[in-house]
């Protein structure tokens, strides 16, 4: 059995009076490709928040750890050391910095791997050095595999929509981690490329060993590459297990199609 | 399909007159009402005066024609200019004609090192050739060089709005002036110490206010900054109030002392130096790890938490070298002036540097080395206008932001090289 | 910039005499306070209005204030030499001064803020410095940098019980503001134009969405806004009985701080923090230390932004991902 690297149990979030998170467990394990799918506005991306430290979760626990190391509590701390520690994501609605280039946006990521500071900065030493030159080899392989290179110098907000969204990949991937998390990275893309961010998340889990928590609406997408799916409807965790139990799932069906169909 | 209304629209003769209507006789119905309008609104303040002891009453008509006059043409520019601005929008990127004057210059090695060398060899030479009155000049150019750039590293760079920037200025400025009052410490010593204070109070003021959103840290800092000039107007007993410190000591060299001429010489190369000295590090910052993450910062607070920068970490930083800066300019400033008050380090201080790093191009290094040139040399010559200086900073600094958010010049990010190559640093902003 | 200096460490407020027992000392610096949150109230709301609905300081609402101010002190003059009485002076000044601080509050938002609609946060705000900056220095040109005297308009009358602890310039700002402020709270809770403004401040999108001209809803806060402005402007300006070029910008930080401690977007926030502002710098420079006055109000500034910057009255903002 292997052990997982993001456990989260009965976490909790409340935004004033309304819950948007209900008792969510939820475990990823080493190299799994797990999704979580529901309904618009079911909480999935307050879920990201709240294990990536943007909220703090009303109540509930939030363990990680890279499969080796021991696991770590991480509710409440900065978004910032949780990436530090090995989780990173990309957004639902892009938030690359538009006014950088694709090359610098993947810099940026290896920030918390980095250490030259201002003396570095303005003495330019050898290490210095030798770490830049690092970082921008490093950034451009990482550009290279989600076939963004020919872009490297060109500013972020230039590009296309969807080649935006593999940038985000390749940033978060800079910043080395364990766990990726994306939010709906195949939203407003067509069919083709939705097929060729398939082959790249599927290559970044059996190249790097990294495992991946995903958002998706595509249903199609998400069946094929998961190996278990959780579904949220309206805050609480309604079904969970392989795609395939997942879509016999009466309760999953009824949440898809609205509610009042008794015979489905 | 809109872009080739537009273009058209550009091509058309008279579109100067009808940019953003119609026709030229809808733009002109405009112009009249705008000139109208103007005319109504200045009215009271231009065009009357009162003195309400003697009870007289001076009316000034020629001014309401002046407006009249004014706001008719201007309209037709203001009109032209967000049309232009609507134009622009779609291409990717626009240069300006200074902007592609000084990329081409640079683009070839010779005529940029040339370049590099008139400017240089005009500088050392400048003193010789200029008079002291001059000179004088330069030197405040130059210190405001070095403050635009150091702000530069919080406003342009980390996107953090300090406008209580001065105060950092009047703690080098006030330092020396009591340490040498005092304890007859030298100007070189102070320098660096001066560098050191800045940067402490950075982070004496940055730690309680940094978690705060963009335009309330801006007020907070311009309550820092104000709170700090009524300390030196109030606090009597230490700082002298009002009337300030005088007979600061210039600078030395190897314990020889200028005459006052040539003392204005040796300060100008002093600031020159420290101005080099400025240009080179905040280079060498802004494309560093470090000047990555405050560009970070300043895009996108959320992103670049996301991807494990430190935001209070990086804020600081930014806070304390852009006061460093300021707190050696203090010390400049004082060893020039050789007299000090609170009247030096008022708000408006902090609003023109402000406008160099505005107007000059925020985050670009360039810029804000000719918005120094051009804001600060341009009244002292054209004195006619000196009056109309604060007034020509104010309309400036929203025409910037309405027309050119970039500022004169804009900020080039470096482009990197890869494949075991050395990096080519080929753009600095 | 030596005469801007001396301008600031003028005083908002000018005290009356000082002789009396301690209970009128109180009393005279509690009235002397409600008279100066009074006026931080008239100015707090145009930055509450305008930050509640597009998110804005705006900067040059202090000039709009001494603008107002200034208008009323032309008018005055001019009806002086014409030989009005003291009051139809006072009722004209107060008119076209609003009429005036109206139109400016209007040009403003057109030239300095709405082409900037949908830029990055600090753009507005530094073209709100800018236009502050300028408005400034037009007055400072165009009319001087002196101080001016202004003609006392409110006219005497005897308060009694009361003489000597407060005067009836102070009774009549007092009660200028309430009705003011009664006023705008009703016209927001039951006008048409002021149900669309809480509507456009709660969600800008929507209110588009459900047929609201959100063009007419940020001009009409801006002339709302400067109109208060311009009735604080003259009432203090008459109170006082001076005015120059550079009034408006500490009583705008001050005001400014008034509305962040209520809670910035929120009306009756703007008029309580007023009120608490007002009455803490007088007791403070009444019985600590008049040296002091301004520190008082920056250093108030300063701690509400850093321990609560959502003020009394407003929400803490959450900040969507
Ligand atoms: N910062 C917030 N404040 C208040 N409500 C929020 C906040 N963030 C999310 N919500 C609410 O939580 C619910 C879940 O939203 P979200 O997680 O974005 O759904 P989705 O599953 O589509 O990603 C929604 O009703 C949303 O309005
Ligand atoms: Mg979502």
């Amino acid at each position: 059995m292997v052990s997982p690297v993001l456990n989260v149990q009965d976490i909790c979030m409340d935004f004033g009076g309304i819950r948007a998170l209900d008792e969510v467990n939820l475990d990823v394990k080493a190299g799994e490709i797990v999704a979580l799918i529901g309904p618009n506005g079911a909480g999935k991306t307050t879920f990201f928040n709240c294990i990536t430290g943007i909220y703090k979760p009303t109540s509930g626990d939030v363990v990680v750890g890279r499969s080796g190391d021991s696991p770590r509590r991480i509710n409440g701390i900065k978004p910032n050391l949780v990436t530090e520690i090995g989780m990173a994501r990309t957004f639902q609605n892009i938030r690359l910095f538009p006014s950088m280039t694709a090359l610098e946006n993947v810099m940026i990521g290896t920030h918390c791997r980095t250490k030259s500071g201002i003396w570095g900065a303005i003495s330019h030493n050898r290490k210095a050095r030798v770490e830049e030159q690092e970082i921008i080899e490093r950034s451009y392989h990482l550009l290279e595999l989600v076939h963004l290179e020919e872009y490297a110098n060109e500013l972020a907000c230039n590009l296309p929509y969807g080649k935006q969204r593999r940038l985000e990949i390749a940033r978060a991937m800079a910043t080395d981690p364990f766990l990726l998390l994306l939010d709906e990275p195949a939203a407003g893309m067509n069919p083709h490329e939705t097929i060729e961010l398939k082959e790249l998340v599927l290559g970044i889990r059996d190249v790097y060993g990294i495992s991946i928590l995903l958002i998706e609406h595509d249903m199609k997408m998400v069946m094929s590459m998961s190996d278990r799916i959780f579904v949220l409807d309206y805050g609480r965790l309604i079904s969970h297990g392989t795609p395939q139990e997942v879509s016999g799932d009466p309760a999953v069906i009824k949440a898809y199609l609205g509610e009042g169909d008794d015979d489905v | 399909m809109n872009n080739n209304i537009k273009a058209d629209k550009g091509k058309r003769p008279l579109a100067f007159f009808s940019a953003g209507c119609d026709s030229a006789a809808h733009a002109l119905r405009r112009s009249v009402l705008v000139a109208l309008w103007f005319m109504f609104l200045t009215f009271p303040i231009m065009v009357i005066k009162v003195d309400t002891v003697n009870k007289t009453i001076d009316w000034r008509w020629m001014n309401l024609l002046w407006i009249g006059i004014g706001s008719f043409v201007l309209s037709f520019v203001w009109r032209w200019l967000l049309e232009r601005k609507e134009l622009q929008k779609d291409q990717v990127s626009t240069e300006g004609p200074v902007e592609r004057l000084l990329t081409s210059a640079s683009s070839i090695p010779a005529a940029k090192w040339s370049l590099l060398a008139i400017v240089g060899i005009a500088a050392l030479v400048f003193p010789h050739l200029a008079g002291m009155y001059q000179t004088n000049i330069m030197i405040s150019c130059l210190t405001y060089v070095a403050l635009g750039l150091g702000l530069n590293i919080v406003v342009g760079l980390a996107g953090l709005l300090d406008l209580g920037y001065v105060a950092f200025y009047a703690v080098g400025a006030y330092a020396y002036a009591l340490m040498n009052m005092h304890f007859q410490i030298g100007f070189w010593t102070m320098l660096p110490l001066g560098a050191v204070l800045g940067a402490i109070c950075g982070i004496l003021l940055g730690f309680p206010v940094l978690r705060l959103r963009g335009d309330y840290l801006a007020i907070v800092t311009l309550g820092f900054g104000e709170i700090i000039r009524l300390v030196l107007e109030n606090w009597g007993e230490v700082t002298m109030g009002p009337s300030g410190i005088s007979g600061i000591d210039r600078p030395m060299l190897f314990g020889h002392k200028f005459g006052v001429f040539d003392s204005i010489t040796f300060m100008y190369y002093i600031m020159l130096g420290l101005m080099i000295l400025t240009i080179f590090f905040v280079n060498r910052l802004q494309n560093s790890r470090i000047g990555r993450a405050w560009l970070a910062l300043r895009e996108d607070e959320i992103a670049c938490q996301a991807m494990g920068i430190d935001r209070t970490k990086t804020k600081l930083m930014a806070f304390a070298l852009g006061a460093t800066w300021a707190g050696m300019a203090g010390v400049v400033f004082a060893a020039k002036t050789t007299f000090i008050n609170p009247a030096s380090f008022t708000f408006w201080e902090s609003a023109i540097i402000l406008s160099v790093v505005v107007i000059g191009g925020m985050g670009s290094v360039r810029g804000v080395i000719l918005g120094a040139l051009v804001l600060i040399l341009l009244p002292e010559y054209l004195r006619a206008f000196s009056e109309f200086r604060m007034l020509i900073f104010g309309a400036t600094m929203v025409l910037v932001m309405v027309f050119r958010p970039q500022g004169l010049i804009r900020a080039k990010r470096k482009v990197y090289t890869y494949m075991g190559r050395k990096t080519a640093g080929a753009e600095h902003g | 910039m030596n005469s801007r200096g001396q301008a600031a460490a003028c005083p908002l407020i000018v005290y009356g005499n000082r002789i009396g027992t301690l209970m009128e000392y109180f009393l005279e610096l509690f009235f002397g306070g409600l008279t100066r949150g009074s006026i931080y109230a008239l100015i707090a709301l145009g930055y509450t209005m305008v930050y509640g609905i597009i998110e804005l300081i705006n900067f040059a609402h202090g000039e709009i204030y001494m603008i107002g101010a200034f208008t009323g002190l032309i008018v005055a003059g001019v009806l002086g030499a014409l030989g009005f009485p003291g009051f139809a002076i006072l009722v004209l000044a107060v008119i076209v001064a609003v009429i005036y601080s109206a139109a400016y509050g209007f040009t403003i938002e057109k030239i300095a803020y709405k082409p900037l609609r949908g830029a990055p946060r600090l753009s507005p705000l530094i073209s709100a410095i800018g236009m502050s900056i300028f408005l400034q220095n037009y007055v400072m040109l165009a009319q001087t940098s002196d101080f001016l005297p202004f003609p006392s308009l409110i006219p005497e009358f005897k308060i009694p019980g009361l003489t000597g602890i407060i005067t009836s310039s102070e009774v009549v700002i007092v009660a200028v503001t309430v009705v003011v402020c009664v006023a705008l709270t009703l016209f927001i809770k039951y006008g048409k134009l002021g149900k669309a403004m809480r509507a456009t401040a709660q969600n800008r999108k929507m209110a588009q969405l459900v047929g609201i001209s959100v063009n007419t809803v940020i001009s009409a806060t801006f002339v709302i806004g400067s109109s208060l402005a311009a009735v604080g402007g003259v009432l203090i300006a008459s109170h006082i009985g001076q005015i120059n070029y550079y009034i408006g910008f500490i009583a705008g930080i001050k005001a400014f701080t008034a509305a962040v401690l209520g809670g910035i977007g929120s009306i009756p926030g703007a008029m309580l923090g007023a009120l608490i502002l007002g009455l803490t710098e007088a007791f403070a420079t009444g019985y600590v230390s008049s040296d002091y006055e301004d520190v008082f109000a920056f250093a108030l500034l300063v701690l509400i932004l850093i321990f609560r910057p959502a003020g009394i009255m407003g929400k803490q903002p959450t900040q969507k991902v």
